[in-house]
């Protein structure tokens, strides 16, 4: 299938020259791209890029100060959806949304809005409510089929138990995966995702991964996600496009995007901890050397991808914890400290997600060295440990210990491998 | 040109009373979202009890001068008034905030019907008519364009009272909880401003401001009933939407239009239909400025 | 411990003393004027103040004792009778469907025998009075409960029913509905006036009327949102209205139309003469009859309303209106026209107030544009609201409750034995009406039937609380 998409290069949406302006504002710049059909396009960048903004021209909830938006169904249709009301954008030209912020009908349940979004083929089967009211068979039948398509979609996104709930009472990553199913049950040729892993968790993420790529196998429904989780956007989309300020900076494959000087400039989903933590040990050095900080604060989100990347193939394997047999040697407030890091080298500890430079350079300190160091820790160390970065629960939020697991697994597998060391 | 010039002088006379009690609407709904449907019987008792005023003064002291006569009545109304309104409020509307919002509407509905009723049980239901209050005119010289003296009365008390308004909204402490309520109210009540205090009291500004219309109107006409408070009402209300509802300035523009529209439709085409005209108008504005004249539209965030 | 209670008892009675002062002082600022003063107008013509120091007195008192009672009785036992709620193991469900279903099917089945239930009644308190058994005369007295009553308030149940649609439904705020029940009252008097036209021809053609009333009123400021189209749909209203009292030349003013054609039972009038009704089924001539014949016909239209109503809610054009009172933005989203939902609810609301209206007309046998003003509007919505947005029998219990109560105290003449003969309960009508307004709705702010049931189901039927849904804001 995949492959199939990969040969057919024709646009699923061709966006040229699009403009919008919110009085002075400029909030999309003359911006092109094309999202494949069959693939899964991410739009990507910092807040106020224009990233919504973008799927609002698209979608018709905004009228674009200029530019063109064409739509290129399946049996070759070509709709200009600059022209488009936004509902005919959805009936006609078969384009769904989601929202940033969720937009479930609270008040019906999880069946009904999935029901809603079925409106136009009902409609029409209901000979526009006539027919149906006088209980023809035509609509009954179809009502019977809009409940079974719903039920589809709702085991797709495991909420079938909650089918006759208000959509109002699910939890959010629920919600969210909701307010999915309601755009496919739309039959959309093309599916825009505004943030849709937002909120969730890493295993609601991961599943949404998988709801995303099996919407694309099954369906063939083209996607276009905006996301500011690398990880999602790193593992399915197929292209990327960066914002920053509604210009593009960047266009192209996960890989090339991610190398790409200019969108490392753009802080590529950088975390704000992070850059606390630039700035302190930007300080400790005393180094005013803004040019290093970027470098540094790059490199690290990098890392950040590589390690996501890496981390997925590991976890689709079922795995057991590996036990380390490193001596106990008191030293700092942690059970399994050393003096000095085995072999005369560190694990960069950076490479666990929540580590920064400053963390690293404290936990060697600490006498942490290695990954398996940190898996082998106990609650009393997770303690220590917290103690002396000053964190309260974050390892624990951010499960360190399971994410040295699997570098610890991972870099016995490979030795040298990932050892860059140390902080640059 | 004189009679469209004399025309506008009426019109305007009785869009600054319109313009008086869209305010109290305005702010109303700009602060807690609420059609306060009570406003225009709040007006309506606000004319009662300078009515009241009044006749107390001349049974019970005799001969008092126009002015002084004028002031206490507006002042004693300008007080009950607002009382009445802080009640209203207390009773009806608070225990209804944050619930759903036809809820207060209907508190509000209902408590304009009992209102109404409330003054014809215990006023009887014939017009009250007094004596007029102010009399004369002057004739601009040159034209036989008039100004009745009670004209200007009710022009410069609506200035004046704007003025004294504007003040107290842009420049007080008051002003500020309040404009601060109607950005966000959870956010200004968690920086420590009294929500309660602050809506209350924007009741019974709304009211005063009622009260003193009430008394205006009064003077003007010579006679109040008690079903005065419905036209009156839903007209500053018309005012207040057609101004763009949650400004006040668009109040005032809203009531000075809707009585120039009342006042030339009267004038030279029917009388019959100057209601109509107005509502018509209300009606064409809003499909093409769909927040009204100054209200801000409204983006709508997707 | 005892000590304790007993000194937090006084606490609460001296709270609650100085609570009843404070609303004593108040309700002599309130009452001061309004209520110590009455204007009287003397032969001449002008305005008196005539004292009444002692009615104030009692406002004052009274205020005052009843801030007191609720203070330091009925609060402390509303408290104590939460913290035992929350206290008490979550009280085993009631089956709400089930007791549901049982009072549609019980109030149904009333319904339907209501006027017999009347009669009988009647008739048996004639027989314990007189010990006459008098069927006949049962069923003269029946008309004034079967009239006032029966038909008063299901012609409201009606038109709630009707609202419902627009408001309840579709969330957009309607405060004008009662221009559709004057288009179809004024095109039933006026069809059958003007080309002697029949009831049951006129009755879909009003209702038709009234829809193409409400498309054409409805399409230019149904995008208007929130209060505006409020205020807007007021403002039609009263434009309608205002055109019926000054187009003098077809509504004849404010003198309304009179003799308006009744209804005929299929073509058999309800008529003394030997074609009439009463003769064909050789009864005595009465105007009862009639009455009976109408309770049914609009127990019938209600009806109706009510099963398209339900049958609608459970096709895409109801569920589409339901989704577009949650989020409108969410339905665009989804390819539904906006517009024309807004439109097919507006029109369809509109229609069943122009069959009331025609159902009116037929009635009373005069129409007046006196009958369609604003507060019409009001307690229709009110009782949408007050029944609780939505559920049908939430509605028809509010209706009930607010008309039936109001129709009632036109029946407190007795009060005239206690207060003097120049006492009107009449007057207080709608004054308690109000109150009553507000008072039901503090103590329950989402209608008496807050629950919405779900238009359809995969594993059960579960009604949904009222904090979920949303109310509109068109
Ligand atoms: N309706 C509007 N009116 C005025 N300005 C707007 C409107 N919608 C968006 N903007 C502005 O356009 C810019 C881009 O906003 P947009 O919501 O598209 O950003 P975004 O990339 O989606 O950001 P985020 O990641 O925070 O969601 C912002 O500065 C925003 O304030
Ligand atoms: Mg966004």
């Amino acid at each position: 299938m995949v492959s199939e998409v990969r040969n057919n290069p024709s646009p699923v949406l061709r966006v040229e020259h699009l403009s919008m302006k919110f009085g002075g504002l400029v909030a999309i710049n003359d911006l092109n791209f094309e999202a494949k059909r069959g693939a899964i396009t991410a739009l990507i960048g910092p807040n106020g890029a224009g990233k919504t903004t973008v799927f609002n021209c698209i979608t018709g909830f905004y009228k674009p100060t200029e530019g063109m938006l064409t739509m290129t169904r399946q049996n070759g249709e070509e709709y200009l959806l600059e022209r488009m009301a936004d509902f005919v954008i959805t009936k006609k030209a078969k384009v769904a949304r989601t929202f940033q912020n969720i937009r479930l009908f609270s008040g019906l349940t999880v069946l009904e809005n999935l029901l809603v979004a079925q409106h136009n083929p009902l409609m029409l089967s209901s000979g526009y409510t006539i027919l149906g009211l006088l209980g023809f068979p035509t609509y009954k039948k179809a009502a019977a089929d809009a409940i079974e398509k719903a039920r589809f979609w709702l085991q797709k996104i495991n909420l079938v138990e909650r089918a006759d709930d208000p959509a109002g009472d699910l939890p959010y990553g629920a919600q969210r995966r909701l307010e999915i199913a309601r755009a496919m049950c739309t039959d959309p040729e093309l599916l825009c995702l505004d943030e849709p892993a937002a909120g969730l968790n890493a295993r609601e993420s991961a599943e949404l991964n998988q709801l995303l790529l099996s919407i694309r196998e099954e369906t063939g429904t083209s996607i276009i996600l905006i996301e500011h989780d690398m990880s999602v956007v790193m593992e399915i989309s197929d292209h990327v496009i960066v914002l920053e300020y509604g210009t593009k900076i960047s266009d192209g494959t996960p890989e090339t995007v991610k190398n790409d000087p200019k969108v490392i400039a753009a802080y590529l989903g950088v975390e704000d901890e992070e850059v606390v933590e630039l700035i302190e040990h930007a300080a400790a050095t005393g180094s005013d050397d803004i040019t290093a900080a970027v470098d540094l604060l790059s490199t690290e989100a990098i890392q950040e991808i590589t390690e996501t990347q890496a981390e997925v193939p590991v976890a689709a394997k079922a795995k057991t914890a590996a036990k380390p047999a490193a001596p106990a040697i008191k030293a700092g407030a942690t059970a399994n400290a050393l003096a000095a890091p085995r072999e005369g080298e560190s694990d960069d500890l950076t490479l666990i997600k929540g580590i920064g430079p400053v963390n690293a350079r404290r936990l060697n300190e600490h006498g942490i060295f290695h990954f398996d160091q940190i898996a082998a820790w106990k609650k009393a160390d997770v303690t220590a440990a917290e103690a002396y970065l000053a964190f309260d629960g974050r390892i624990a939020r951010e499960d360190w210990i399971g994410q040295a697991k699997k570098l610890a697994k991972e870099s016995q597998g490979k030795p040298a491998a990932k050892k860059t060391g140390g902080a640059k | 040109m004189e009679y469209f010039i004399q025309q506008s002088i009426n019109g305007l006379t009785l869009g600054s009373i319109y313009g008086l009690i869209a305010i109290g609407y305005t702010m109303v709904y700009g602060i807690i979202g609420m059609i306060n449907f009570a406003h225009g019987d709040v007006f309506m008792l606000g004319a009662f009890m300078a009515m009241i005023v009044f006749l107390a003064l001349t049974t019970f002291i005799g001969g008092v001068p126009v002015v002084l006569a004028l002031l206490l009545m507006m002042l004693v109304a300008m007080l009950l008034t607002g009382l009445w309104s802080w009640t209203i409020e207390r009773l009806a509307y608070r225990p209804l905030r944050g619930s759903f919002r036809l809820a207060p509407l209907i508190t509000a509905i209902g408590m304009s019907i009992a209102l109404s009723n409330f003054v014809q049980v215990t006023q009887g239901p014939r017009n009250k008519p007094i004596p007029p209050l102010v009399n004369g005119g002057v004739t601009i010289y040159g034209t036989g364009i008039t100004i009745a003296y009670k004209q200007m009365v009710i022009v410069i008390v609506t200035a004046i009272l704007l003025a004294a308004f504007w003040y107290l909204v842009n420049r007080t402490t008051l002003g500020r909880a309040q404009r601060s309520c109607e950005q966000d109210r959870k956010m200004a009540a968690l920086l420590g401003i009294d929500v309660d205090k602050t809506i209350s009291m924007t009741f019974v500004m709304g009211a005063m401001l009622a009260a003193v219309a009430g008394t205006l109107y009064l003077m003007f006409y010579g006679v109040i009933s008690f079903t005065d408070g419905f036209t009156p009402g839903v007209k500053a209300f018309t005012a207040a939407v057609l101004g763009g509802i949650g400004s006040l300035p668009g109040a005032v523009v809203g009531g000075l239009l809707i009585g120039l529209i009342e006042a030339l439709w009267s004038a030279y085409f029917s009388i019959d239909y100057k209601d109509v005209a107005a509502f018509s108008i209300l009606a064409i504005v809003l499909i093409f400025l769909p927040s009204g004249i100054l209200g801000r539209p409204e983006v709508e965030k997707v | 411990m005892a000590d304790i209670q007993s000194s937090g008892q006084d606490s609460v009675y001296a709270k609650a003393a100085k609570e009843a002062v404070f609303a004593g002082i108040i309700a002599f600022g309130l009452f001061f004027l309004v209520v110590g003063f009455r204007t009287d107008q003397n032969i001449n013509n002008e305005l008196v103040l005539v004292q009444r120091w002692g009615l104030l007195a009692i406002f004052v008192a009274v205020a005052a004792i009843g801030r007191f009672i609720f203070a330091a009785f009925i609060t402390p036992s509303r408290e104590q009778a939460k913290l035992a709620k929350s206290k008490a193991p979550a009280a085993a469900k009631v089956d709400r469907r089930s007791l549901k279903a049982a009072v549609s099917r019980f109030g149904l089945a009333l319904l339907f025998i209501y006027p017999f239930v009347v009669i009988l009644i009647l008739a048996l308190i004639q027989f314990a009075v007189t010990g006459q058994w008098s069927f006949q005369s049962g069923v003269q007295g029946s008309l004034k409960y079967v009239d006032n009553f029966g038909i008063q308030i299901l012609i409201y149940v009606m038109l709630a029913w009707g609202l419902n649609i627009v408001v309840g439904l579709a969330g957009l705020l309607d405060l004008g509905y009662v221009a559709f029940y004057a288009v179809g009252a004024y095109s039933y008097a006026l069809l059958s006036a003007h080309f002697g036209l029949s009831f049951w021809l006129l009755l879909p053609m009003a209702g038709i009327f009234a829809a193409m009333w409400g498309i054409v009123l409805g399409f230019p400021v149904l995008r208007l949102r929130g209060d505006y189209l409020a205020i807007v749909t007021l403002a039609f209203g009263e434009i309608i209205r205002l055109v019926l009292i000054n187009w003098t030349v077809v509504t004849k003013g404010t003198f309304g139309i009179s003799g308006i054609a009744k209804a005929t039972l299929f073509g058999i009038p309800f008529t003394p003469g030997p074609t009439g009704f009463a003769a064909m089924f050789g009864l005595p001539n009465s105007g009862v009859y009639y009455k009976i014949f109408l309770y049914y016909l609009i127990l019938f239209l209600a009806l109706l309303t009510a099963w398209v109503t339900i049958r609608l809610r459970r096709m895409p054009i109801g569920r589409a209106w339901e989704a577009l009172r949650e989020d409108e933005i969410a339905c665009r989203s989804l390819g539904i026209n906006t517009t024309t939902t807004k439109l097919t609810a507006f029109a369809t609301g509109a229609m069943f107030g122009g069959f009331a209206g025609s159902f009116f007309a037929a009635r009373q046998g005069f129409v007046s544009p006196e009958s369609f003003v604003f507060l019409e509007s009001a307690i229709i919505l009110a009782i949408v609201v007050l029944g609780g947005m939505g559920s049908l029998i939430g509605i028809a219990i509010a209706a009930a409750v607010m008309i039936g109560g109001t129709e009632l105290l036109r029946e407190l003449e007795f009060l005239k034995l206690i207060f003097g003969n120049d006492f009107t309960p009449e007057l207080y009508r709608m004054l308690l009406f109000g109150l009553a307004m507000i008072v039901v709705m503090v103590w329950k702010p989402r209608g008496f039937v807050g629950n919405r049931e779900p238009s359809a189901f995969l594993h059960e039927r579960k009604m949904i609380s009222s904090e979920f849904t949303k109310e509109g804001h068109g």
